[in-house]
Protein backbone atom coordinates (compact mmCIF):
# COMPACT_ATOMS: atom_id res chain seq x y z
CA UNK A 1 0.00 0.00 0.00
CA UNK A 2 1.47 3.17 -1.15
CA UNK A 3 1.15 6.42 0.74
CA UNK A 4 1.95 10.21 -0.13
CA UNK A 5 4.03 12.00 2.06
CA UNK A 6 3.17 15.87 1.34
CA UNK A 7 6.30 17.60 2.78
CA UNK A 8 8.94 15.40 0.95
CA UNK A 9 6.35 14.62 -2.25
CA UNK A 10 7.26 11.29 -2.88
CA UNK A 11 5.20 8.30 -2.52
CA UNK A 12 5.86 4.94 -0.69
CA UNK A 13 5.16 2.35 0.72
CA UNK A 14 3.11 2.03 3.86
CA UNK A 15 4.90 -1.02 5.61
CA UNK A 16 7.92 -0.44 4.33
CA UNK A 17 8.46 2.57 6.15
CA UNK A 18 6.26 0.56 9.72
CA UNK A 19 9.63 -1.81 9.34
CA UNK A 20 12.22 0.66 9.20
CA UNK A 21 10.79 2.42 12.21
CA UNK A 22 10.34 -0.19 13.82
CA UNK A 23 13.53 -2.09 13.33
CA UNK A 24 15.36 1.14 14.21
CA UNK A 25 13.09 1.35 17.23
CA UNK A 26 14.57 -1.82 18.54
CA UNK A 27 18.21 -0.91 18.19
CA UNK A 28 17.02 2.36 19.50
CA UNK A 29 15.12 0.14 23.34
CA UNK A 30 18.48 -1.75 23.10
CA UNK A 31 21.28 0.17 22.88
CA UNK A 32 19.87 3.67 24.02
CA UNK A 33 20.83 5.19 20.15
CA UNK A 34 18.59 7.12 18.80
CA UNK A 35 19.27 5.18 15.60
CA UNK A 36 19.74 8.66 13.30
CA UNK A 37 23.03 7.05 12.01
CA UNK A 38 20.55 4.43 10.71
CA UNK A 39 17.57 5.92 9.85
CA UNK A 40 18.88 8.98 7.68
CA UNK A 41 20.96 7.10 5.40
CA UNK A 42 17.74 4.24 5.26
CA UNK A 43 15.81 7.23 3.93
CA UNK A 44 17.77 8.03 1.71
CA UNK A 45 17.66 4.58 0.04
CA UNK A 46 14.17 4.10 -0.18
CA UNK A 47 13.83 7.81 -2.40
CA UNK A 48 12.99 10.39 0.47
CA UNK A 49 14.65 13.68 -0.37
CA UNK A 50 18.29 13.95 2.14
CA UNK A 51 16.81 17.06 4.00
CA UNK A 52 13.61 15.73 4.68
CA UNK A 53 14.93 12.80 6.25
CA UNK A 54 17.50 14.45 7.93
CA UNK A 55 14.67 16.28 9.71
CA UNK A 56 12.01 13.94 9.92
CA UNK A 57 14.52 11.15 11.47
CA UNK A 58 15.08 13.90 13.76
CA UNK A 59 10.96 13.91 14.93
CA UNK A 60 11.20 10.15 15.09
CA UNK A 61 13.96 9.67 17.22
CA UNK A 62 12.05 12.48 19.70
CA UNK A 63 9.40 9.62 19.68
CA UNK A 64 11.17 6.32 20.33
CA UNK A 65 13.43 8.21 23.00
CA UNK A 66 10.35 9.57 25.13
CA UNK A 67 9.13 5.90 24.90
CA UNK A 68 12.88 3.96 25.74
CA UNK A 69 13.49 6.45 28.50
CA UNK A 70 9.86 5.86 30.37
CA UNK A 71 11.08 2.03 30.39
CA UNK A 72 14.40 2.72 32.00
CA UNK A 73 12.32 5.43 34.16
CA UNK A 74 10.33 2.59 35.21
CA UNK A 75 13.66 0.48 36.24
CA UNK A 76 15.44 3.61 37.68
CA UNK A 77 18.11 3.55 35.70
CA UNK A 78 18.09 6.75 34.46
CA UNK A 79 20.51 9.55 36.15
CA UNK A 80 18.59 12.36 36.14
CA UNK A 81 21.29 14.75 37.27
CA UNK A 82 23.65 13.94 34.80
CA UNK A 83 21.09 13.94 32.09
CA UNK A 84 20.47 17.41 32.83
CA UNK A 85 24.40 18.34 33.18
CA UNK A 86 24.83 16.44 30.01
CA UNK A 87 22.18 18.39 28.39
CA UNK A 88 23.53 22.05 28.99
CA UNK A 89 26.33 20.95 27.83
CA UNK A 90 24.54 18.96 24.56
CA UNK A 91 22.58 22.69 24.18
CA UNK A 92 25.15 24.80 24.01
CA UNK A 93 27.36 22.59 21.57
CA UNK A 94 24.25 21.63 18.85
CA UNK A 95 24.29 25.73 19.26
CA UNK A 96 27.33 26.23 18.24
CA UNK A 97 27.52 23.10 15.41
CA UNK A 98 24.74 24.59 14.00
CA UNK A 99 26.66 27.72 13.59
CA UNK A 100 29.60 25.96 12.35
CA UNK A 101 27.40 23.53 9.99
CA UNK A 102 26.10 27.18 8.15
CA UNK A 103 29.70 28.60 7.81
CA UNK A 104 30.80 24.84 6.19
CA UNK A 105 27.54 24.85 4.11
CA UNK A 106 28.86 28.36 2.82
CA UNK A 107 31.88 27.24 2.06
CA UNK A 108 30.83 23.89 0.42
CA UNK A 109 31.68 20.47 0.95
CA UNK A 110 29.45 19.78 3.78
CA UNK A 111 28.38 16.60 2.82
CA UNK A 112 31.92 15.75 2.26
CA UNK A 113 32.80 16.65 5.57
CA UNK A 114 29.65 14.79 7.20
CA UNK A 115 30.81 11.69 5.65
CA UNK A 116 34.25 12.14 7.27
CA UNK A 117 32.74 12.68 10.31
CA UNK A 118 30.79 9.38 10.11
CA UNK A 119 33.39 7.28 9.20
CA UNK A 120 36.13 8.37 12.00
CA UNK A 121 33.84 8.83 14.44
CA UNK A 122 32.17 5.55 14.01
CA UNK A 123 35.45 3.77 13.18
CA UNK A 124 36.70 4.23 16.16
CA UNK A 125 34.48 4.62 18.55
CA UNK A 126 32.99 0.75 16.70
CA UNK A 127 36.92 -0.39 17.60
CA UNK A 128 37.27 0.96 20.87
CA UNK A 129 33.95 -0.64 22.01
CA UNK A 130 34.84 -3.88 20.21
CA UNK A 131 38.22 -4.54 21.98
CA UNK A 132 36.83 -3.36 25.01
CA UNK A 133 33.77 -5.51 25.09
CA UNK A 134 35.76 -8.59 23.87
CA UNK A 135 38.41 -8.18 27.00
CA UNK A 136 35.46 -7.61 29.33
CA UNK A 137 33.80 -10.89 27.77
CA UNK A 138 36.98 -12.75 28.58
CA UNK A 139 37.59 -11.33 32.00
CA UNK A 140 34.10 -12.62 32.89
CA UNK A 141 34.89 -16.13 31.49
CA UNK A 142 38.18 -16.36 33.27
CA UNK A 143 36.42 -15.12 36.52
CA UNK A 144 39.10 -12.38 37.48
CA UNK A 145 36.89 -9.57 38.61
CA UNK A 146 37.27 -5.91 36.92
CA UNK A 147 39.59 -3.25 37.49
CA UNK A 148 38.16 -0.20 38.26
CA UNK A 149 39.93 2.31 36.42
CA UNK A 150 41.72 5.25 38.11
CA UNK A 151 41.05 8.71 36.57
CA UNK A 152 43.50 11.08 38.97
CA UNK A 153 43.13 14.51 37.08
CA UNK A 154 39.08 13.80 36.22
CA UNK A 155 38.99 13.86 40.42
CA UNK A 156 41.01 16.74 41.17
CA UNK A 157 38.67 19.12 39.33
CA UNK A 158 36.51 21.38 41.13
CA UNK A 159 32.72 21.98 41.69
CA UNK A 160 31.86 18.27 42.54
CA UNK A 161 27.96 17.09 42.94
CA UNK A 162 27.33 13.11 43.96
CA UNK A 163 25.30 11.54 41.17
CA UNK A 164 23.89 9.07 43.29
CA UNK A 165 22.01 6.65 40.48
CA UNK A 166 25.37 6.94 38.82
CA UNK A 167 27.31 6.13 42.16
CA UNK A 168 29.93 8.57 41.06
CA UNK A 169 31.09 11.83 43.28
CA UNK A 170 32.61 13.85 40.17
CA UNK A 171 33.14 17.60 38.66
CA UNK A 172 30.18 18.66 36.33
CA UNK A 173 32.94 19.99 34.15
CA UNK A 174 33.73 16.42 32.26
CA UNK A 175 30.37 16.05 31.78
CA UNK A 176 29.67 19.48 30.23
CA UNK A 177 32.32 19.08 28.13
CA UNK A 178 31.67 15.91 26.74
CA UNK A 179 27.52 17.13 26.18
CA UNK A 180 29.10 20.22 24.19
CA UNK A 181 31.30 17.95 22.13
CA UNK A 182 28.74 15.50 21.82
CA UNK A 183 26.14 18.33 20.69
CA UNK A 184 28.48 19.56 18.25
CA UNK A 185 28.78 16.74 16.75
CA UNK A 186 24.91 15.79 16.58
CA UNK A 187 24.58 19.32 15.02
CA UNK A 188 27.12 18.33 12.14
CA UNK A 189 26.12 15.04 11.72
CA UNK A 190 22.20 15.55 12.51
CA UNK A 191 21.72 12.92 14.56
CA UNK A 192 20.92 12.63 18.11
CA UNK A 193 24.46 11.22 19.23
CA UNK A 194 23.80 8.44 21.23
CA UNK A 195 26.42 6.24 19.99
CA UNK A 196 29.13 9.00 20.56
CA UNK A 197 27.65 10.00 24.16
CA UNK A 198 27.13 6.21 25.46
CA UNK A 199 30.74 5.16 25.15
CA UNK A 200 31.97 9.03 26.16
CA UNK A 201 29.74 7.96 29.36
CA UNK A 202 31.12 4.30 30.32
CA UNK A 203 35.10 4.95 29.01
CA UNK A 204 35.38 9.27 29.91
CA UNK A 205 32.83 9.35 32.73
CA UNK A 206 33.34 5.78 34.26
CA UNK A 207 29.26 5.68 34.20
CA UNK A 208 27.93 1.49 35.08
CA UNK A 209 26.40 0.78 31.50
CA UNK A 210 22.93 0.28 32.86
CA UNK A 211 22.28 3.63 33.90
CA UNK A 212 24.48 5.10 30.46
CA UNK A 213 21.80 3.88 28.13
CA UNK A 214 18.61 4.97 30.11
CA UNK A 215 20.90 8.63 30.30
CA UNK A 216 22.13 8.82 27.12
CA UNK A 217 18.01 8.49 25.85
CA UNK A 218 16.86 11.26 28.32
CA UNK A 219 19.29 13.75 26.80
CA UNK A 220 18.69 12.38 23.29
CA UNK A 221 15.24 13.63 23.53
CA UNK A 222 15.91 17.26 23.77
CA UNK A 223 18.53 17.40 21.50
CA UNK A 224 16.50 16.04 18.54
CA UNK A 225 13.52 17.93 19.66
CA UNK A 226 15.79 20.91 19.38
CA UNK A 227 17.04 19.70 16.03
CA UNK A 228 13.02 18.70 14.86
CA UNK A 229 11.91 22.73 15.96
CA UNK A 230 15.47 24.13 14.20
CA UNK A 231 14.58 22.04 10.55
CA UNK A 232 10.69 22.88 10.42
CA UNK A 233 11.26 26.98 11.44
CA UNK A 234 14.60 27.40 8.88
CA UNK A 235 13.91 25.14 6.22
CA UNK A 236 10.50 23.23 5.94
CA UNK A 237 11.44 20.16 5.73
CA UNK A 238 10.01 18.29 8.63
CA UNK A 239 7.16 15.59 7.08
CA UNK A 240 4.28 14.63 9.49
CA UNK A 241 3.30 11.91 7.77
CA UNK A 242 6.61 10.48 7.13
CA UNK A 243 7.20 11.36 10.70
CA UNK A 244 4.04 9.42 12.18
CA UNK A 245 4.46 6.35 10.29
CA UNK A 246 7.97 5.88 11.25
CA UNK A 247 7.59 6.86 15.28
CA UNK A 248 4.52 4.37 14.80
CA UNK A 249 6.73 1.20 14.12
CA UNK A 250 9.58 3.15 16.26
CA UNK A 251 7.58 3.31 19.59
CA UNK A 252 6.70 -0.15 19.72
CA UNK A 253 10.29 -1.19 19.03
CA UNK A 254 11.91 0.56 21.27
CA UNK A 255 9.55 -1.01 24.08
CA UNK A 256 10.61 -4.37 22.41
CA UNK A 257 14.05 -3.16 22.78
CA UNK A 258 14.85 -2.39 25.96
CA UNK A 259 13.01 -5.68 26.67
CA UNK A 260 15.63 -7.56 25.03
CA UNK A 261 18.32 -5.68 26.17
CA UNK A 262 17.49 -6.47 29.96
CA UNK A 263 17.92 -9.48 29.03
CA UNK A 264 21.10 -9.23 27.41
CA UNK A 265 24.54 -9.00 29.26
CA UNK A 266 26.54 -5.60 29.18
CA UNK A 267 29.19 -7.07 27.21
CA UNK A 268 27.33 -8.68 24.92
CA UNK A 269 25.35 -5.69 24.42
CA UNK A 270 28.52 -3.93 23.46
CA UNK A 271 29.77 -5.89 21.01
CA UNK A 272 26.63 -6.03 19.08
CA UNK A 273 26.63 -2.31 19.13
CA UNK A 274 30.51 -2.00 18.44
CA UNK A 275 29.77 -4.57 15.37
CA UNK A 276 26.55 -2.13 14.10
CA UNK A 277 28.18 1.10 14.18
CA UNK A 278 31.67 -0.77 12.16
CA UNK A 279 29.51 -1.99 9.82
CA UNK A 280 27.64 1.29 8.83
CA UNK A 281 31.00 2.98 9.28
CA UNK A 282 32.14 0.61 6.45
CA UNK A 283 29.45 1.09 4.24
CA UNK A 284 30.00 4.71 4.34
CA UNK A 285 33.75 4.16 3.64
CA UNK A 286 33.65 1.92 0.90
CA UNK A 287 30.84 4.60 -0.40
CA UNK A 288 34.09 6.65 -0.26
CA UNK A 289 36.61 4.60 -1.44
CA UNK A 290 34.79 2.86 -4.67
CA UNK A 291 34.18 4.47 -7.72
CA UNK A 292 30.46 5.07 -7.44
CA UNK A 293 28.51 3.22 -10.42
CA UNK A 294 26.59 6.88 -11.44
CA UNK A 295 29.38 9.98 -11.45
CA UNK A 296 26.64 12.30 -11.64
CA UNK A 297 23.73 13.28 -8.84
CA UNK A 298 20.75 15.54 -9.19
CA UNK A 299 20.00 18.03 -5.94
CA UNK A 300 16.76 19.74 -5.89
CA UNK A 301 17.30 23.81 -5.63
CA UNK A 302 20.03 25.81 -7.63
CA UNK A 303 23.52 27.15 -5.78
CA UNK B 1 5.46 44.64 -56.97
CA UNK B 2 3.71 42.19 -58.60
CA UNK B 3 6.45 39.65 -57.47
CA UNK B 4 6.45 40.57 -54.19
CA UNK B 5 2.67 40.10 -53.64
CA UNK B 6 3.31 37.07 -55.02
CA UNK B 7 6.20 36.27 -52.96
CA UNK B 8 3.91 37.39 -49.64
CA UNK B 9 1.43 35.03 -51.60
CA UNK B 10 3.77 31.72 -51.58
CA UNK B 11 5.57 32.49 -47.90
CA UNK B 12 1.34 32.64 -46.42
CA UNK B 13 1.11 29.19 -48.15
CA UNK B 14 2.22 26.79 -45.73
CA UNK B 15 0.03 28.78 -43.38
CA UNK B 16 -3.30 28.23 -45.39
CA UNK B 17 -2.62 24.16 -45.18
CA UNK B 18 -1.37 24.35 -41.92
CA UNK B 19 -5.07 25.92 -41.02
CA UNK B 20 -6.50 22.90 -43.16
CA UNK B 21 -6.04 20.47 -40.22
CA UNK B 22 -7.01 21.51 -37.24
CA UNK B 23 -6.74 19.92 -33.93
CA UNK B 24 -9.44 19.49 -31.39
CA UNK B 25 -8.76 17.28 -28.22
CA UNK B 26 -9.81 16.76 -24.66
CA UNK B 27 -8.57 15.30 -21.42
CA UNK B 28 -10.25 12.32 -19.52
CA UNK B 29 -9.40 15.09 -16.39
CA UNK B 30 -8.56 18.39 -16.30
CA UNK B 31 -7.52 18.11 -12.53
CA UNK B 32 -5.42 15.63 -10.55
CA UNK B 33 -6.13 15.25 -6.68
CA UNK B 34 -3.27 14.29 -4.91
CA UNK B 35 -4.95 12.14 -1.98
CA UNK B 36 -3.07 10.24 1.00
CA UNK B 37 -3.31 7.37 -0.85
CA UNK B 38 -2.53 8.99 -4.23
CA UNK B 39 -0.38 6.00 -6.45
CA UNK B 40 -0.41 7.77 -9.69
CA UNK B 41 -2.87 8.20 -12.64
CA UNK B 42 -3.55 7.83 -16.20
CA UNK B 43 -5.09 10.75 -17.98
CA UNK B 44 -6.23 9.75 -21.24
CA UNK B 45 -6.01 12.29 -23.89
CA UNK B 46 -7.53 12.00 -27.11
CA UNK B 47 -9.12 14.25 -30.40
CA UNK B 48 -9.75 14.58 -33.63
CA UNK B 49 -8.18 16.60 -36.54
CA UNK B 50 -11.07 18.71 -38.39
CA UNK B 51 -10.89 19.44 -42.25
CA UNK B 52 -12.11 21.39 -44.31
CA UNK B 53 -10.70 19.74 -47.59
CA UNK B 54 -10.22 16.11 -47.65
CA UNK B 55 -7.19 14.77 -46.34
CA UNK B 56 -3.98 15.24 -48.38
CA UNK B 57 -2.19 11.14 -48.74
CA UNK B 58 1.22 12.10 -48.66
CA UNK B 59 3.08 13.12 -46.65
CA UNK B 60 1.36 10.64 -43.89
CA UNK B 61 -0.60 12.59 -40.81
CA UNK B 62 2.02 12.24 -37.14
CA UNK B 63 0.43 12.98 -34.06
CA UNK B 64 2.84 13.62 -30.92
CA UNK B 65 1.74 14.51 -27.25
CA UNK B 66 3.81 15.91 -24.61
CA UNK B 67 3.22 16.32 -21.08
CA UNK B 68 5.58 18.93 -18.89
CA UNK B 69 5.42 19.14 -15.21
CA UNK B 70 6.12 21.99 -13.84
CA UNK B 71 9.80 23.92 -13.82
CA UNK B 72 12.45 23.55 -11.23
CA UNK B 73 15.32 24.87 -10.81
CA UNK B 74 17.98 21.74 -9.84
CA UNK B 75 21.98 21.40 -9.39
CA UNK B 76 23.89 18.82 -11.20
CA UNK B 77 26.72 17.42 -9.27
CA UNK B 78 30.01 15.45 -10.78
CA UNK B 79 31.79 13.09 -8.19
CA UNK B 80 35.79 12.95 -8.76
CA UNK B 81 38.41 11.32 -7.45
CA UNK B 82 40.70 13.56 -4.71
CA UNK B 83 42.85 12.46 -2.46
CA UNK B 84 41.53 9.03 -2.76
CA UNK B 85 38.41 9.40 -1.91
CA UNK B 86 35.15 9.90 -4.42
CA UNK B 87 33.98 13.53 -3.34
CA UNK B 88 31.39 16.29 -5.03
CA UNK B 89 33.84 18.63 -7.51
CA UNK B 90 31.92 19.93 -10.14
CA UNK B 91 28.25 21.16 -10.45
CA UNK B 92 26.54 22.80 -12.55
CA UNK B 93 22.79 24.45 -11.68
CA UNK B 94 19.95 24.22 -14.84
CA UNK B 95 16.91 26.32 -14.58
CA UNK B 96 13.38 25.72 -15.76
CA UNK B 97 14.14 21.69 -15.75
CA UNK B 98 10.34 20.05 -15.68
CA UNK B 99 9.68 17.78 -12.88
CA UNK B 100 8.07 14.89 -15.65
CA UNK B 101 8.17 15.13 -18.88
CA UNK B 102 6.82 12.35 -21.31
CA UNK B 103 6.67 12.18 -24.80
CA UNK B 104 4.40 9.53 -27.17
CA UNK B 105 3.63 9.85 -30.86
CA UNK B 106 2.03 7.80 -33.76
CA UNK B 107 5.32 6.43 -35.05
CA UNK B 108 8.95 6.73 -34.05
CA UNK B 109 9.79 10.46 -33.33
CA UNK B 110 12.60 10.67 -35.98
CA UNK B 111 10.13 10.05 -38.81
CA UNK B 112 7.46 12.03 -37.39
CA UNK B 113 9.44 15.09 -36.84
CA UNK B 114 12.06 17.05 -38.59
CA UNK B 115 14.88 18.38 -36.75
CA UNK B 116 14.59 21.82 -37.46
CA UNK B 117 11.13 21.61 -36.41
CA UNK B 118 11.93 19.72 -33.05
CA UNK B 119 14.51 22.48 -32.21
CA UNK B 120 11.77 25.10 -32.90
CA UNK B 121 9.12 23.72 -31.46
CA UNK B 122 10.96 21.74 -27.99
CA UNK B 123 9.54 18.60 -28.24
CA UNK B 124 12.30 15.91 -28.06
CA UNK B 125 13.79 15.83 -24.27
CA UNK B 126 17.14 17.08 -25.20
CA UNK B 127 15.53 19.76 -26.81
CA UNK B 128 12.69 20.56 -24.06
CA UNK B 129 14.84 20.39 -21.29
CA UNK B 130 17.32 23.52 -20.75
CA UNK B 131 21.26 22.32 -21.47
CA UNK B 132 20.31 19.05 -22.44
CA UNK B 133 22.93 16.79 -24.30
CA UNK B 134 25.38 20.27 -24.97
CA UNK B 135 26.69 19.42 -21.99
CA UNK B 136 28.35 16.18 -19.68
CA UNK B 137 25.91 17.64 -16.83
CA UNK B 138 22.95 17.91 -19.36
CA UNK B 139 24.17 14.01 -20.67
CA UNK B 140 23.59 13.26 -17.16
CA UNK B 141 20.16 14.58 -16.58
CA UNK B 142 18.22 13.46 -18.74
CA UNK B 143 20.06 9.89 -18.10
CA UNK B 144 19.34 9.89 -14.79
CA UNK B 145 15.75 11.30 -14.88
CA UNK B 146 15.00 8.93 -17.26
CA UNK B 147 16.38 6.11 -15.08
CA UNK B 148 13.99 7.02 -13.02
CA UNK B 149 11.00 7.17 -15.17
CA UNK B 150 10.60 10.72 -15.10
CA UNK B 151 11.27 11.53 -18.73
CA UNK B 152 9.49 9.29 -20.82
CA UNK B 153 9.94 8.76 -24.43
CA UNK B 154 7.00 6.33 -26.33
CA UNK B 155 7.07 5.99 -30.00
CA UNK B 156 4.02 4.24 -30.87
CA UNK B 157 1.82 5.16 -27.81
CA UNK B 158 -0.58 7.21 -29.52
CA UNK B 159 -3.20 5.32 -31.44
CA UNK B 160 -4.34 7.08 -35.19
CA UNK B 161 -7.43 5.95 -36.44
CA UNK B 162 -8.15 6.51 -40.04
CA UNK B 163 -5.73 9.70 -39.75
CA UNK B 164 -8.79 11.49 -37.74
CA UNK B 165 -9.03 10.33 -34.52
CA UNK B 166 -6.28 9.42 -31.80
CA UNK B 167 -5.72 8.89 -28.28
CA UNK B 168 -3.22 7.83 -25.76
CA UNK B 169 -3.26 7.12 -22.10
CA UNK B 170 -0.21 9.32 -19.99
CA UNK B 171 0.67 7.52 -16.93
CA UNK B 172 1.46 9.86 -14.05
CA UNK B 173 3.89 8.63 -11.46
CA UNK B 174 3.18 8.24 -7.39
CA UNK B 175 5.93 10.72 -7.24
CA UNK B 176 4.03 13.68 -8.69
CA UNK B 177 5.14 17.24 -7.68
CA UNK B 178 2.12 20.19 -7.38
CA UNK B 179 1.25 22.19 -10.37
CA UNK B 180 0.61 22.96 -13.40
CA UNK B 181 0.85 19.88 -15.96
CA UNK B 182 1.26 21.74 -19.70
CA UNK B 183 -0.03 19.03 -22.52
CA UNK B 184 0.62 19.63 -26.11
CA UNK B 185 -0.48 18.14 -29.01
CA UNK B 186 1.06 18.37 -32.29
CA UNK B 187 -0.18 17.14 -35.92
CA UNK B 188 2.72 16.36 -38.22
CA UNK B 189 2.65 16.16 -41.73
CA UNK B 190 6.73 15.66 -43.79
CA UNK B 191 8.48 16.26 -40.23
CA UNK B 192 7.03 19.58 -39.93
CA UNK B 193 4.34 20.77 -37.37
CA UNK B 194 1.29 21.53 -38.65
CA UNK B 195 -1.31 22.50 -36.37
CA UNK B 196 -0.51 22.58 -32.05
CA UNK B 197 -2.82 22.68 -29.41
CA UNK B 198 -1.72 23.22 -25.65
CA UNK B 199 -3.97 22.71 -22.57
CA UNK B 200 -2.70 22.38 -19.05
CA UNK B 201 -3.59 20.04 -16.41
CA UNK B 202 -3.70 20.89 -12.63
CA UNK B 203 -2.13 18.33 -10.43
CA UNK B 204 -2.87 19.21 -6.18
CA UNK B 205 -2.82 17.94 -2.96
CA UNK B 206 -6.18 17.73 -1.20
CA UNK B 207 -7.60 17.44 1.82
CA UNK B 208 -5.32 16.27 5.36
CA UNK B 209 -2.08 16.45 2.81
CA UNK B 210 -3.34 20.24 1.86
CA UNK B 211 -3.80 20.74 5.12
CA UNK B 212 -0.28 19.34 6.52
CA UNK B 213 1.49 21.29 3.29
CA UNK B 214 0.13 24.48 4.50
CA UNK B 215 0.11 24.22 7.74
CA UNK B 216 4.15 23.21 7.15
CA UNK B 217 5.00 26.38 5.32
CA UNK B 218 2.94 29.01 6.40
CA UNK B 219 2.77 28.01 10.14
CA UNK B 220 6.20 26.38 10.45
CA UNK B 221 6.77 26.73 14.33
CA UNK B 222 3.40 25.60 15.22
CA UNK B 223 4.07 22.93 12.71
CA UNK B 224 7.28 22.07 14.22
CA UNK B 225 5.91 21.89 18.56
CA UNK B 226 2.58 19.91 16.60
CA UNK B 227 5.52 17.40 15.38
CA UNK B 228 7.60 17.35 18.80
CA UNK B 229 4.07 16.74 20.96
CA UNK B 230 2.59 14.45 18.33
CA UNK B 231 6.08 12.49 18.61
CA UNK B 232 6.47 13.02 22.91
CA UNK B 233 2.87 11.69 22.86
CA UNK B 234 3.53 8.47 21.12
CA UNK B 235 6.25 7.84 23.03
CA UNK B 236 4.19 8.02 26.03
CA UNK B 237 1.15 6.03 24.74
CA UNK B 238 3.48 3.64 23.47
CA UNK B 239 5.16 3.35 27.17
CA UNK B 240 2.05 3.13 28.71
CA UNK B 241 -0.05 0.71 26.52
CA UNK B 242 2.91 -2.16 27.24
CA UNK B 243 2.96 -1.26 30.46
CA UNK B 244 -0.39 -1.95 30.63
CA UNK B 245 -0.17 -5.18 28.75
CA UNK B 246 2.94 -6.52 31.09
CA UNK B 247 0.77 -5.55 34.26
Amino acid sequence: MQIYLPVAEVSVNLFLLLGLGGIVGILSGMFGVGGGFLITPLLFFIGVPPAVAVATGANQIVASSVSGVLAHLQRKTVDLRMGSVLLIGGLIGSGFGIWLFNLLSRLGQVELLVTLCYVVFLGIIGLLMLVEGLRALRRVRSGAPAKRRQRGWIHALPLKIKFRASGLYLSVIPPLIVGAAVGVLAAIMGVGGGFIMIPAMIYLLNMPTKVVIGTSLFQIIFVTAFTTLMHAITNHTVDLFLAVILLLGGVVGAQLGSRIGVKLKAEQLRILLALLVLSVCGKLALDLLLEPHELYSIAAGGQ
Amino acid sequence: MLRLLLVALMSLLPLRVAAAEEIVAGLSQARVAITADFSGTDILIFGAVKRIAPAPIEPPLGVIITVAGPPQTITVRRKDRRMGIWVNADSRAIGNVPSFYAVTSSGPLDQLLAPDADARYHISAPQFIPAGTDTYFGDALLRIREDEGAFKLTPGGVSLDEDTLFRTAITLPANLTEGLYTTRIFLTRGGQVIDSYATSINVSMVGIERLTFNLATDQPLIYGLLCVAIAVFAGWGAATVFRLIRG
